[in-house]
């Protein structure tokens, strides 16, 4: 059987998206720049899957930019909403367990004379909306959290995020990496005092490649990437109409039926939880609770196995999971934020993520766990001195 | 410049007495194989003992100089220009023209070495000499004759065409591959068995290879990178038979009856077992290990004297006594370096002990190895069973 539960990595693109994108590749394959019909249909095509997306969030369609991906997005709010703001302060607040696209550019600012405030999350990996109040400044001007955390799956109340910053002052810039939780929950961003947010799409069954960003009318800000100013001048560059497209339909599937596609994927999840959790020696980080996490991501440490054996025992018999969080490189790294949660030291480098997709069934859970367990069994015994 | 051919000048070769034509088809072989990568049409040829690489119609000159300067055997490469035959005035024109495009108006020592490969030329060789020089004198005031030790040696040889010669480009040296017999390296990702494997093949040895893969401890892309490796050096080596044995079982039952501190030493000896038999059975003469005196415990000669005694087969380990950055310089020319220092775990160093012995005896080498009389038989049989062969090239 072949069990693929790295969904938190990526997705495979769904059928109808794929035959979509192939059809723009091939047929009409238009630039949405140029003047006759070939290219007034590749507009078309952009201008439906900005309504789609637009959608999803109950946003305006004006308030899509679509960028290459969820590194773009990130770097694109972040640095060009910092700059923007930059009359009216340079303090920066973020957390401790954000993605590298995220924790990387707030490096950069830093190196450009930004201060940046890195909130602690508790050992459930939740960032306190206490420790977040602290931390707001006269001159703080932009706040970035991510919803949910791509390595422990642990959900942040962004709301009552939105609510505290906008109290404190309308005009600090919130900017949310939505990356793993865009298609697992509705999102308000106008309701939720969101002024940014980030999305992938290859998280979402779209191509890779493919991305956007939510960007509140209101706010104003530089392009990243100059050039012939499309989109409105935010993002130059001749639309990469196929991936747009077939984002755009993506996102539409993600939320039809979306509360019963995240109930199954919160069954299994409980179903793996409970199963997994009564082996000694295996142990589960972040929420138990579904409330407080994303229906996707179980974080599991398997004490005395290093995750690396146990990604590849399992790769032996089909199964495909990330070890620790592996989004960003095969270099093998400790987890920024598996040190947040204060993980056990022996258990950092022993740890794998699974992540479902709204198609994983009972079946292949069972399968896994199964399978996990012969396997920790099999290895545990075999440490490394 | 548009040079039309390439002299290959031999080295040690020369010297091999009645093999010699051994010797020289295992070269132009060679050359063939190298060259089938390079852009272009070549004809090698060998005639009163020299050795020349014809182009047909466009090539690439310097992926064609690449190739030809990763071949065991060559001394050295000589780029030379074809002229028609049509007659001394001609020729001493094309002579000149020659010298400025290459030297320019440089101040140089030089010596005129005319050979007639068609003896029906109507001036002497002797007496083309001195009209050469001569017009070289003339046109080029910075030219100076010395017959002893020139700095130029214009070589000129008249054949169907005549080829004019006189830079010398540096070949690798060596003896080329397919005159020593063959040899089975033991290959893992690591920076010196590749550089060893090279400094066999240079003595015209032709490699095969056998590395050990433990899935789940190593990965798909360890096992990658030992595949990109092998075709590395097989630009050197030739084609290479990778033998890929999966040692999983073997190490965890080691684990399981021995004591810890003595595994890597016993898996050196049953790795050693297996590639011994992996080269009887493809005809070998010999191992090939990157192994260096003291570089880590294994490498000790206690440790070197364990794991030698299981073979019967002579060990070569060609770096014996090099220092760990000669190795790394060698890796680097040859290329293989920036593959080699890829983060991918090996089976050398899943289970090694925070203390293992460097000074192990042999008598309690065998006494624990004792322990696994059960089913070691059983695992080897498996593992030569289960190998997997890729043909690199």
């Amino acid at each position: 059987m072949e069990c693929y539960l790295d969904n938190s990595a990526t997705t495979r693109v769904k059928k109808e998206v794929a035959d979509l994108t192939y059809k723009l590749m091939t047929q009409d394959y238009g630039n949405p720049s140029s003047m006759h019909l070939i290219g007034m249909k590749a507009e078309n095509y952009v201008k439906e899957a900005r309504n789609q997306i637009a959608a999803t969030l109950k946003a305006k369609p004006l308030e899509i930019i679509f960028t290459s991906g969820g590194t773009e997005s990130n770097n694109l709010a972040i640095i060009q909403a910092a700059f923007a703001k930059k009359r009216s302060g340079n303090h920066i607040i973020t957390s401790k367990i954000e993605h590298p696209s995220v924790s990387n550019t707030m490096k950069y600012l830093e190196e450009n004379g930004f201060e940046v405030t890195y909130l602690d999350v508790d050992s459930q990996g939740k960032v306190l909306a206490s420790e977040l109040e602290k931390a707001l400044r006269p001159d703080t001007i932009l706040v970035s959290i991510m919803h949910v955390n791509n390595e422990i799956g642990s959900l942040m109340p962004i709301d009552e995020f939105g609510k505290i910053i906008k109290n404190y002052n309308k005009n600090i810039l919130f900017h949310v990496d939505a990356i793993q939780s865009y298609g697992k929950y509705n999102i308000r961003p106008d309701r939720m005092g969101i002024d940014l947010l980030s999305v992938s799409g290859h998280k979402i069954h779209a191509p890779k490649g493919s991305g956007f960003l939510y960007k509140n009318e209101k706010v104003n800000f530089k392009p990243l990437i100059h050039g012939g100013g499309q989109q409105e001048g935010y993002r130059s560059g001749t639309e990469n109409v196929p991936a747009i497209a077939g984002l755009g339909l993506a996102a539409k599937l993600m939320y039809d039926n979306l509360d019963e596609k995240t109930r199954n994927m919160r069954e299994l999840r409980a179903f793996f939880i409970e199963n997994m959790s009564a082996t000694e020696g295996i142990s589960i980080n972040g929420p138990l609770n579904n409330d407080e996490a994303a229906p996707h991501i179980i974080s599991v440490s398997f004490k005395g196995m290093r995750s690396e054996v146990m990604l590849h025992a399992l790769e032996e018999r089909g199964i495909y999971v990330s070890a620790g969080s592996a989004c960003s490189s095969n270099k093998p790294a400790i987890s920024k934020t598996l040190l947040a949660i204060n993980l056990d030291k022996d258990l950092l480098d022993s740890t794998v993520r699974y992540s479902l997709n709204g198609d994983n069934n009972k079946e292949e859970i069972i399968y896994a766990i199964e399978n996990t367990k012969e396997i920790y069994a099999k290895y545990k015994k075999y440490m490394r001195h | 410049m548009n040079y039309k051919a390439f002299l290959i000048k031999y080295g040690e070769i020369g010297v091999k007495g009645k093999n010699r034509y051994l010797f020289e088809n295992a070269l132009l072989n060679q050359i063939r194989y190298a060259l089938a990568k390079v852009d272009g049409e070549f004809e090698v040829t060998k005639e009163q003992g020299r050795v020349y690489v014809e182009v047909i119609g466009e090539y690439d000159y310097l992926d064609t100089v690449d190739a030809l300067k990763r071949v065991f055997g060559i001394a050295a490469i000589c780029p030379v220009v074809h002229v028609e035959d049509s007659g001394k005035e001609a020729l001493f024109e094309d002579v000149k023209k020659y010298i400025k495009e290459t030297y320019g108006q440089k101040e140089h020592t030089f010596k005129v070495n005319v050979r007639r490969a068609r003896k029906d030329y109507p001036i002497k060789s002797m007496e083309l000499n001195a009209m050469i020089g001569e017009q070289i004198l003339e046109a080029f005031e910075n030219m100076k004759v010395d017959v002893h030790n020139p700095e130029i040696m214009l070589n000129i040889e008249i054949r169907k065409k005549i080829y004019i010669y006189s830079e010398e480009i540096k070949g690798p040296g060596g003896m080329p591959v397919g005159t020593a017999g063959k040899a089975m390296l033991l290959l893992s990702g690591g920076i010196d068995s590749p550089v060893a494997g090279y400094m066999v093949s240079k003595r015209g040895v032709e490699i095969d290879a056998v590395y050990f893969h433990a899935p789940p401890y190593t990965s798909e892309r360890a096992k990658q990178k030992v595949v990109d490796l092998a075709r590395e050096i097989s630009v050197y080596t030739g084609p290479i038979k990778l033998h890929v044995v999966n040692f999983t079982d073997i190490q965890l039952y080691i684990y399981d009856q021995c004591p810890h501190d003595e595994l890597t030493i016993i898996m050196r000896r049953y790795m050693m077992k297996i590639a011994e038999h992996f080269a009887n059975e493809n005809k070998c003469l010999g191992l090939v290990t990157g192994e260096s005196i003291g570089q880590v415990a294994s490498q000790t000669m206690y440790s070197l004297a364990c794991t030698n005694e299981v073979c019967e087969m002579p060990v070569y380990r060609p770096l014996i006594a090099f220092d760990k950055q000669d190795i790394v310089d060698i890796s680097e020319k040859i290329g293989t370096y920036e593959t080699s220092i890829l983060p991918f775990e090996d089976c050398c160093t899943i289970f090694v002990a925070k203390h293992p012995v460097t000074k192990p005896s042999l008598k309690v080498i065998k006494r624990s190895e004792v322990k696994l009389a059960e089913k070691i038989d059983e695992l080897m049989k498996t593992a030569i069973e289960t190998t997997e062969v890729i043909e690199v090239k």
